[in-house]
């Protein structure tokens, strides 16, 4: 059974206790190249015409792994001694090196030398735990040398100096990365390998001549004892730090240990920490404690508000506003909430970011290296300064770097160009951006992915009719209702009368599960993708489209599985009984939103299908008034359509998305598919049901949306959701825009809904606010979220049908899978806002506009306003920057009202004005959507 | 985290379907009737039998068949952190029954009417899968000893971690949480006696995880009737038969 031959005890120093693990080492595990004649080569990485082959040092991994991701880097040998340090130190690499090795196009081959008999080195007296390693990565690379004998070079790369000597004394050959890298003749590669922080310091060009220039910036980081030893004595707090998206010079970091967030302000606080580092913060003393000092549109230097989509919730919204102070300045109030410095970084979370290089000229001499900055999309990313020789080809690209070090030395971190994307401006790169920037994953299926799909054309099988699980539906006068253009229908309706006089209505849903089996390559991809996305111009499906589009789309006239609930309902809309089913349907009819609401407005129709419709339209209106009145909210956001032009792509027209009736009545149906489900499942599975809850909004974050209503004379009541929706329905002013308006701020002071495990929580904590239910999920649309996947499996086994998977007894993995469904659905929506926000820019570079706007946030030096009909917000400057805060006009808090020092004008918060809308390019490449005053 | 690497190996270096090393010993505690010593990777464990003998309390006799009494116990330095157990807790009284039961089941307790049948075994050592090893090495004693047994029991454990079936967990493995399967297994007569999990697992990756640990147990015995045979032919050489 045993396959070592001799077997060694490591003893491991633990805290307090000695930790004795045995280590068995063993002779059979193979160096992985197929010219080897000793080795078993079936499971052989390299290539067989290798000619040197590299073995890696831990460091090379570490910082060089944009490098290796690099097509041009192979036939690595990867050490289970490295891998293990990597491990330790950055699990992101750890990651993406386990990704390369995995790749079967790529040819790295793990060499488990820890484990080996002849390659496994005990650690001598005295010798460090590096020092170990180190022998024990040239003891490997020995071995490969003797083992391939003359058949192949092995060359060890290490940017270590001290083991690349040993290394050479021992007769290995190394060489450091940056030599290997010249010595294959690809001058593109030099701009991806990393240098050493220690070396540039030739940064006059870029970092312009401030006397400041090497100055010490930042303050040192502590030692990570003082830090451990800090936040044990509860100096210091731990916590990851958010960046202000709208703000980058304004961070949080939740903590913890005094149960509130602090706030740390400005660069110079931040001390070098990243938005998502975990970091430690010690508390300013409290007269420090100050409240945003600026609070002008542009807060400081260079960065500036664009014009953006309007945010539709509280998560795309920026954190603070309408916070305006008297602009003397007179009210310096000491703030309540703590802020505080960054001392140290626990833990980085840099990765690579999009973007591009700030303009500049071009030095003298070019084609030898320039440094550039950096600018990330991501605003909350500090610029980066790098090191290219390309800059030329750059300048005008859309790029990808990667952070590597940031000293106390200077202003922005360093870091290297990883790859290009495409020009700025074109609308195939910035889409590319928006996908990256988002964590998208737009690649083409896999072939295992596409090998899970059945065979087409398919069809209902005569075996899925005879299925006793299946019910056979097909008679009932089944049609769906979807938005035009629509080829991934997932969700159809029946409504019958009954002869008792209630109705029978039923709701079917694609059975995305018949096809897309637990743990399969297929299950692992579409839980990975979480969501479809959806861009202006493309759609990123979550499964492929053979699915999307034929086998699960609940097409017209055609015989396809379902996944049906359907209720008996008195004409009252009392539901009696619930009833949950696989069945086979045929849908008569694909109809639009358009087209359903025509067929019911017309009086003419008398068919059974309209009169279905009408039936289903009163039994919708009676459940909506009925959710209505237990205190559902009815929010509004500001939705924008595009028409794209189907040859070009580019948007032809814009404007808002007209709900109707119809739509109304499908979303009602669906809204009760989705509650039932959620009662049914966590009926059967209280531990693990995925559900969805909404939680209610603290009153600090209706803050803003109280002040504005005060300042137009609206007294809002939100002590709950049901008193909120009757406040918002008083609300109505002179102007028929007031009420929606209104709504409108109303909905992005909430955060969004969230999926979780029901297991996680308590069930007071499951409530959804905004709909007022107590419970919820996602039920019925599974062909474009993974939730409605995992609700279709849950309720698939409370009917019995089948078993539950096994990953539903592991809660902690079904934790995951939630925040991540949390993280695509949160993605997918920044996506496609950022989708909308770039169509807008191209659509106005072409029509500058004139247009009717609301002003809904005042600031010092201007106001913020609302375009309805095209849903975007953006600053409105009333002094130029170079004054700002200067003199003519000044703010009235109470009243929301900025006025001229002569009284002359104002403009007050939800007021009307004319705009104009043009799309202007103060720097080259970098176009901006401007607003002024006509 | 990681328990089987990509490339097939766990922690330790063995591959999924591997036990640790075994070792046995016969005869350790030269006053008792049969004793042994038997090791799995770092977990070692002792044990000694006496008897059968006169039943010490008269009410316990039993008429028909022997008594068999078994004594857990964990030696103070068997885990390295020095945390005094009391004798007699909860876990180590489970133990000792679990291990009474599995070993009552195949001595043949009715060819001793009115005797006692005293087993103790004390763990030394403990690196994961001691109560296995408890077995193991009771069936070792108790061969010593010559009890008549219907065959030999051994035990082997099994569990499931990283979506694979694992032999012979050892502590850090163990301490995982995962499922833990223990059988007890009857090698000649193909059946299992014991049959411990305290989690939940699937019914059909139950019976593979179940299938890993009886293969185990077969292994054992083979290792077990090897030892025996040797002790015996030292035996016989002692005594120059
Ligand atoms: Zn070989």
């Amino acid at each position: 059974m045993l396959h070592s031959k001799t077997f060694v005890k490591k003893t491991r120093g633990g805290k307090v206790n000695k930790q004795v693990r045995e280590h068995y080492l063993r002779d059979d595990i193979y160096c992985g190249a197929p010219i080897c004649k000793l080795c078993d080569s079936s499971a052989a990485r390299l290539s067989p015409s290798a000619s040197t082959i590299l073995v890696l040092d831990t460091n090379v991994v570490l910082n060089q792994i944009d490098l290796l991701e690099n097509s041009a880097i192979d036939d690595v040998v990867m050490l289970s001694v490295v891998l293990d340090e990597v491990k330790n130190k950055n699990m992101g690499v750890y990651n993406r090196v386990r990704a390369l090795c995995s790749n079967s196009l790529r040819r790295f081959f793990v060499f488990a030398n820890e484990h080996h008999k002849d390659t496994f080195v005990k650690e001598m007296a005295k010798e460090s735990k590096n020092d170990r390693n180190d022998r024990a990565i040239r003891v490997a690379a020995q071995w490969y040398q003797s083992h391939l004998g003359g058949a192949a070079r092995v060359l060890l790369i290490t940017n270590d100096k001290e083991n690349k000597r040993k290394a050479i004394a021992e007769g290995i050959s190394a060489e450091t990365i940056e030599s290997y890298v010249k010595s294959l003749d690809r001058p593109d590669l030099l701009d991806l390998v990393v240098q050493p922080s220690s070396e540039d310091v030739e940064m006059e060009e870029v970092e312009d001549l401030r006397p400041s220039k090497r100055k010490v910036i930042y303050t040192e980081h502590k030692p990570m004892s003082e830090i451990t030893s800090g936040l044990h004595r509860g100096i210091y707090h731990q916590g990851k730090l958010r960046v202000n998206r709208y703000n980058p010079f304004e961070a949080y970091v939740g903590s913890e240990s005094i149960g509130d967030e602090i706030i740390i302000y400005g660069r110079t606080n931040m001390n070098r920490a990243f938005d998502g580092d975990i970091v430690a913060v010690e508390l300013l003393p409290q007269d420090q404690w100050h409240e945003e000092k600026s609070l002008s549109i542009a807060d400081e230097e260079d960065e500036e508000e664009d014009v953006h989509l309007a945010p539709s919730s509280a998560d795309d919204a920026p954190r603070t506003t309408n916070l305006v102070q008297g602009s003397a300045g007179d009210t310096n109030a000491v703030s309540s909430r703590p802020s505080g410095c960054v001392v140290g970084i626990i833990k980085r979370n840099w990765h690579s970011y999009c973007g591009s290089l700030e303009p500049m000229p071009m030095p003298a001499g070019s084609g030898g290296t320039a440094h550039a900055l950096f600018v990330s999309k991501d605003r909350r990313i500090p610029k980066i300064r790098i090191h290219t020789r390309q800059l030329e080809n750059l300048l005008d690209k859309r790029i990808i770097v990667a952070v590597d070090s940031w000293d106390r030395l200077s202003r922005y971190p360093s870091g290297h160009y990883v790859r290009t994307i495409g020009e700025i401006g074109d609308r195939d790169t910035e889409s590319e951006v928006v996908l990256i920037e988002n964590d998208i994953n737009s690649r083409p299926f896999s072939s295992q992915v596409l090998a899970c799909l059945p065979p087409l054309p398919w069809s209902v099988s005569s075996e899925d009719l005879a299925n006793p699980i299946r019910q056979d539906l097909r008679d009932l006068r089944v049609f769906s209702v979807d938005p035009p253009g629509c080829k991934d229908i997932d969700d159809a309706l029946h409504c019958t009368a009954l002869p008792s006089g209630n109705f029978e209505v039923g709701v079917h849903i694609a059975d995305v599960t018949n096809f897309v089996h637990p743990g399969s390559p297929l299950d692992d991809e579409a839980s990975q993708r979480g969501t479809s996305v959806y861009l202006v111009e493309r759609r990123i499906d979550m499964l492929p489209k053979p699915l999307t589009e034929d086998i699960c789309s609940l097409r017209s006239d055609v015989e396809r599985l379902a996944f049906s609930v359907i209720w008996e309902v008195t004409p009252e809309a009392d539901i009696i009984s619930t009833r949950f089913m696989k069945s086979v349907i045929k849908s008569c009819a694909a109809l639009s939103y358009i087209e359903a609401q025509a067929r019911m407005d017309d009086s003419r129709l008398m068919d059974p299908l309209t009169t279905d419709l009408r039936n289903m339209n009163v039994l919708a209106k009676k459940m909506r008034s009925r959710r209505i009145e237990r205190g559902a909210l009815t929010l509004a956001s500001a939705e924008v359509k595009f028409q794209i032009d189907t040859e070009t792509h580019d948007p032809l027209d814009v404007g808002m998305y007209q709900i109707r009736e119809a739509n109304q009545m499908v979303e009602e149906f669906m809204l009760a598919a989705n509650v039932s489900v959620a009662d049914k499942i966590l009926k059967h599975f209280s531990l693990c049901s995925l559900l969805r809850r909404h939680p209610s909004p603290t009153r600090e974050m209706l803050e803003p949306l109280l002040r504005t209503a005060a300042a137009v004379g609206l007294n809002l009541d939100v002590s709950s959701s049901k008193a909120l929706a009757e406040s918002l329905d008083r609300a109505v002013g002179d102007d028929p825009y007031f009420n929606k308006l209104i709504r409108i701020l109303a909905t992005r002071c909430m955060t969004q809904a969230v999926y979780f495990c029901s297991g996680d929580l308590s069930p007071p904590e499951y409530h959804h606010y905004g709909l007022a239910a107590p419970l919820y999920t996602h039920f019925t649309s599974p062909i474009r979220r993974y939730a409605d996947v995992i609700v279709h499996r849950l309720l698939s086994a409370s009917l019995g049908i089948y078993k539950l998977p096994s990953i539903f007894q592991d809660r902690p993995q079904l934790t995951s899978i939630a925040d991540n469904l949390n993280y695509r659905h949160r993605n997918a929506q920044m996506a496609s806002r950022a989708s909308v926000e770039l169509h807008t820019l191209i659509y106005f570079r072409k029509r500058p506009t004139d247009t009717e706007a609301r002003v809904v946030k005042i600031r010092s030096n201007g106001f913020i306003v609302f375009v309805p009909k095209y849903g975007i917000e953006g600053p409105v400057y009333l002094t130029a920057r170079s004054e700002k805060g200067g003199g003519e006009w000044f703010v009235d808090e109470q009243q929301q009202k900025i006025k001229k020092m002569d009284g002359s004008l104002s403009y007050s918060v939800l007021q009307t004005v004319r705009i104009h809308m043009e799309v202007v390019e103060p720097q080259p490449n970098r176009p901006k959507l401007q607003l002024t005053l006509t | 985290m990681e328990f089987v690497s990509p490339e097939g190996l766990r922690l330790d270096g063995r591959r999924p379907m591997e036990m640790r090393q075994i070792r046995a010993e016969i005869g350790a505690v030269t006053k008792a009737d049969g004793s042994a010593v038997f090791e799995m990777g770092n977990t070692k464990v002792i044990a000694a039998v006496y008897g059968p003998r006169e039943v010490q309390n008269r009410s316990q006799q039993i008429n028909d068949q022997a008594l068999v009494r078994c004594e857990y116990s964990m030696a103070n330095f068997s885990t390295g952190d020095r945390m005094r157990k009391p004798k007699g807790d909860r876990r180590s009284t489970e133990i000792s029954l679990v291990i009474r039961q599995t070993m009552e089941a195949c001595i043949l307790t009715h060819l001793m009417p009115r005797s006692q049948i005293d087993i103790f075994v004390q763990v030394l050592q403990a690196d994961g899968g001691t109560r296995s090893a408890c077995i193991n090495a009771a069936t070792l004693a108790l061969a010593d000893a010559g009890i008549p047994m219907r065959d030999l029991v051994t035990s082997c454990s099994s569990g499931y971690l990283n979506s694979t079936p694992l032999l012979d967990l050892n502590y850090v493995e163990d301490s995982a949480g995962g499922p833990d399967v223990t059988v007890g297994f009857l090698p000649k007569l193909d059946k299992v006696t014991l049959l411990q999990m305290d989690s939940k697992l699937p019914i059909d990756i139950f019976e593979n995880v179940m299938q890993l640990a009886i293969e185990g147990c077969k292994a054992i015995a083979n290792y077990i009737r090897e030892i025996m045979l040797e002790n015996t032919k030292q035996l016989e050489y002692r005594r120059g038969i």
